[in-house]
């Protein structure tokens, strides 16, 4: 009956294994971000401010205590902006960078993280430095949410600015893709769409230095 | 490994298959996509090109009903739509419930009942959770994801329990069965050999059981109650209240989690003034839900029937089939619990991230 429980497990593994590609979003961030050089040209980290959706802000300030009711300040924002920062720890930040290829650690935020409520939308302004400075011919930055539970995409006309690189260097910036049928489809098929769903939808910042 | 045993195996894994494939089998009796070729993914694509889009709709809606009445009218409509399409991806307990009514034999007309009552259910509980937590104790989203955490742990913990006690009663009676049964299509052939590999014992058991059990294969195909206990409930035995107390756990097991969506949309209405509309939403979220789990549970049971079928015209293979296939679908059960349990396939974002 070996064979049999082979083919049986198989059967229940591929039916759990398919299920979670079939996530949606349930927060929208649109992000920018400023990737920032020391004097030497190496990079030291990546600012970044998420703009969350107006569902996701509403949900997000329920409840929060306010000096003037309705309106959120940086002052009334800071406890939840700790608790974002800290939390987001766990899931890196949905931020993974690549040096010519190898994998390059972030270590925690700069303390000058800050929540700020405008239009009705929460933007999470943080700054993710790298443990070490990196200076590479190629360094890639991704953000996504691996999960698919936020939909992360940077922003269209400034997405991401350079700030004190070198000359030569060049920045390019490949946007999500739009999800659609076709896409839908292909990736409902792709076994490794299953554990890693959201990487399909990453946002890639791409730096060449000479 | 005998022939009735492997094709048991077979006829479990397409009956399997079936439920994991019935995404795009699901398009055809809504015909939302008439001209879709029924190729594997194709209506998944399409779930997952769509619903994002139908969520986004919701939270302008929401706005808009504040100044124009009809706009929360559109509101409804899309909520509907919405939860159709949202409950046709995974969660919300169609997997659960549709192998709860595999394993149990149940009726259509029962699994229609334990669809609706759950997403009804779990409507109830985020309104509960919005209404007690948001509106009457101003609680934070940070609390209200710590809540609906705990809500899921204990949901999924049932699930576990409802799959393993399914497990319990009809892995035993499946492997009941499987053994006398390889030990008769053996004897012949290669039976004696099989026996002096298994030592003495072992051989003694199968020469008892052979005995013992002639006349239950007989009863077997004739459909009558061979195994007692370990026996599903005869049709007789199933009537009345007693169901229902059954599906009871099963419907609390499912409907218990909230939505996250119907929470963020619930507390999205109440930041605008407008907490009745998201309750009138999340209902309307649920009736969505609750079709498409219905109509998923009842293709299951169709499965489960036209399986039952073809057993019957498989002399001697025909109860091994029909126990393996429960025994699989409770299999199924646990295994959707765990996966939630240990977080593996529902992300438990909400709160702050």
């Amino acid at each position: 009956m070996t064979a049999a429980t082979r083919i049986l497990l198989a059967a229940l593994l591929s039916l759990v294994l398919v299920a979670p590609a079939a996530a949606h979003p349930h927060v929208w961030v649109t992000a920018t971000g400023e990737l920032v050089y020391a004097p030497d040209g190496s990079v030291t980290g990546i600012r970044q401010h998420w703009v969350f959706d107006d569902m996701y802000s509403a949900f997000a300030v329920q409840g929060l205590e306010t000096k003037e009711k309705g309106k959120f300040t940086r002052a009334d924002l800071a406890p939840l902006a700790k608790v974002n920062v800290e939390q987001l720890k766990e899931s890196d930040y949905f931020t993974y960078a690549t040096a010519d290829g190898a994998k390059v650690p972030f270590t925690d935020p700069l303390p000058d993280y800050s929540l700020d409520y405008k239009d009705e939308m929460l933007t999470l302004n943080f700054t993710l430095p790298f443990k070490q400075p990196v200076k590479a011919k190629d360094l890639e930055i991704e953000i996504y949410d691996p999960t698919y539970f936020i939909a992360f995409a940077l922003e269209k006309q400034t997405p991401v600015q350079l700030v004190g690189a070198p000359a030569q260097c060049r920045l390019a910036v490949e946007l999500p893709r739009e999800m659609t049928y076709a896409l839908g489809k292909q990736l409902s098929n792709n076994p490794e769409a299953a554990t890693n769903f959201g990487a399909f939808f990453a946002n890639k910042i791409m730096v060449k230095c000479p | 490994m005998s022939r009735q045993s492997s094709w048991a195996a077979s006829a479990a894994v397409a009956c399997l298959l079936l439920i994991a494939a019935l995404d795009t089998a699901l398009a055809q009796p809504f015909g939302l996509h008439p001209n879709a070729a029924p190729e594997p993914g194709g209506f998944a694509g399409w779930i997952l090109s769509e619903q994002a889009k139908f969520y986004r709709m919701l939270s302008s809606l929401i706005r808009e009903s504040k100044a124009n009445g009809s706009a929360a009218y559109t509101l409804l409509g899309i909520s509907f739509i919405y939860g159709v399409f949202h409950a046709a991806g995974p969660g919300h307990g169609k997997a659960v419930i549709s192998s709860y009514l595999v394993a149990n034999d149940e009726t259509w007309r029962r699994g229609v009942i334990l669809s609706f009552a759950s997403a009804v259910l779990q409507s109830l509980t985020a309104i509960a959770i919005v209404a007690i937590a948001a509106v009457l104790l101003g609680a934070t989203a940070k609390m209200m994801g710590n809540t609906v955490r705990v809500i899921e742990m204990v949901s999924y913990a049932l699930i576990i329990l409802i799959g393993a006690r399914l497990l319990w009663v009809k892995g035993r009676s499946f492997l009941h069965l499987l053994r006398p049964q390889e030990a008769h299509t053996h004897d012949h052939r290669h039976g004696y050999r099989h026996d002096d590999d298994h030592g003495h014992a072992h051989a003694h058991a199968h020469h008892h059981h052979d005995h013992g059990h002639g006349h239950g294969h007989h009863h077997d195909e004739e459909e009558a109650p061979a195994w007692g206990h370990a026996h599903a409930p005869e049709p007789q035995a199933l009537k009345g209240p007693h169901w229902l107390k059954r599906g009871l756990a099963a419907i609390i097991a499912v409907g218990l989690r909230p939505c996250s969506g119907a929470i963020i949309v619930l507390v999205f209405a109440l930041a605008q003034g407008l907490f009745w509309i998201g309750v009138a939403s999340t209902f309307v979220m649920g009736l969505g839900t609750a079709i498409t789990v219905a109509a998923v549970a009842t293709l299951a049971v169709s499965a489960r029937g036209l399986a039952g079928k073809l057993a019957k015209s498989k002399p001697g293979a025909g109860l091994l089939i029909v126990r393996g296939l429960e025994t699989a679908a409770a299999g199924v059960i646990i295994l959707f619990g765990a996966a939630l349990l240990t977080g593996y396939m529902v992300s438990e974002l909400i709160g702050m991230f």
